[in-house]
């Protein structure tokens, strides 16, 4: 099942199912990158809250995303990660260093916002 | 009593599977709380290991018992390549597969035992238990 990607006023958000593949991931990584100059948008939020298990590879393509995202322009932030997958990462060693992350969506949205409009030369 | 689970891997796809079956039958055995994510994090370790490494293989699920605890164990066996050496198979950041490297170690640090044997040409088998609290 691919992951929905929804455009919300300046923001792209894709929220990320428990069933989640390898496959599905890195199609996310790349429609993301794509869609992120298409519709011109400058933050994308990425909802993890339904995960109910993040490994080594889906750390790995969330930062992968994260990077893509800053190089073509645009702020990325990692939104909804739970308890139990917070503890089984630092157990595991994973860390997603230089991502942002929120609570939760409407966190997510805000940090987006101030990120989006703290930079004067790219406002309007 | 809960009986054995087998998950065959022929893709990531059923890494999914192996995880959901895992988290399923630890919930059966009484773990609880985030015993049940670390079990299920484990799992998707070592399925991706035989996706990456070996193409296909399968995943074992078994209750454990012993005279005074309980707990799972999880197989996982393919007939791919085999390691050359195990040792460095368990070290933090070492990976011949382009990934971060922590996908076995990290296995290993999440679970109560954690066993490999494997042969060159011959394939692997991870062995992996954890006790109920």
């Amino acid at each position: 099942m691919s992951i929905p990607i929804l455009k919300q006023g300046p923001l792209l958000i894709a929220t990320i199912q428990g069933a989640v593949t390898d496959a599905n991931l890195i199609e996310l990584r790349d429609a993301l990158a794509e869609r992120v100059g298409r519709l011109r948008t400058r933050g994308v939020l990425v909802d993890v809250s339904a995960l109910d298990v993040m490994d080594s590879f889906a750390t790995r393509m969330l930062r992968n995303i994260a990077y893509t995202v800053k190089l073509r322009g645009a702020e990325t932030v990692i939104v909804g990660i739970q308890p139990d997958v917070a503890f089984t990462m630092v157990q595991l060693g994973l860390t997603l260093e230089g991502v942002e992350t929120a609570l939760d969506f409407e966190e997510g949205a805000e940090l987006l916002a101030r990120k989006i409009t703290k930079d004067p030369e790219r406002v309007g | 009593m809960s009986g054995e689970v087998r998950v065959p891997i022929n893709g990531d796809i059923d890494i999914v599977t192996a995880r959901q079956r895992g988290r399923d039958l630890a919930l059966q055995l009484g773990f609880a709380g985030s015993d049940l994510t670390v079990i299920a994090t484990a799992i998707s370790e070592v399925s991706r290991n035989i996706v990456t490494y070996a193409a296909r293989g399968e995943i074992i699920l078994q209750p454990a018992q012993e005279p005074n605890r309980r707990g799972i164990v999880v197989i996982a066996r393919d007939e791919g390549p085999g390691m050359p050496s195990v040792e460095d198979a368990l070290r933090d950041g070492f990976s011949t597969g382009n990934s971060l490297g922590l996908g076995l170690p990290g296995a290993r640090r999440l679970m109560d035992d954690f066993e490999i044997q494997s042969a060159v040409g011959k394939g692997t088998t991870v062995t992996m238990k954890k006790w109920v609290r």
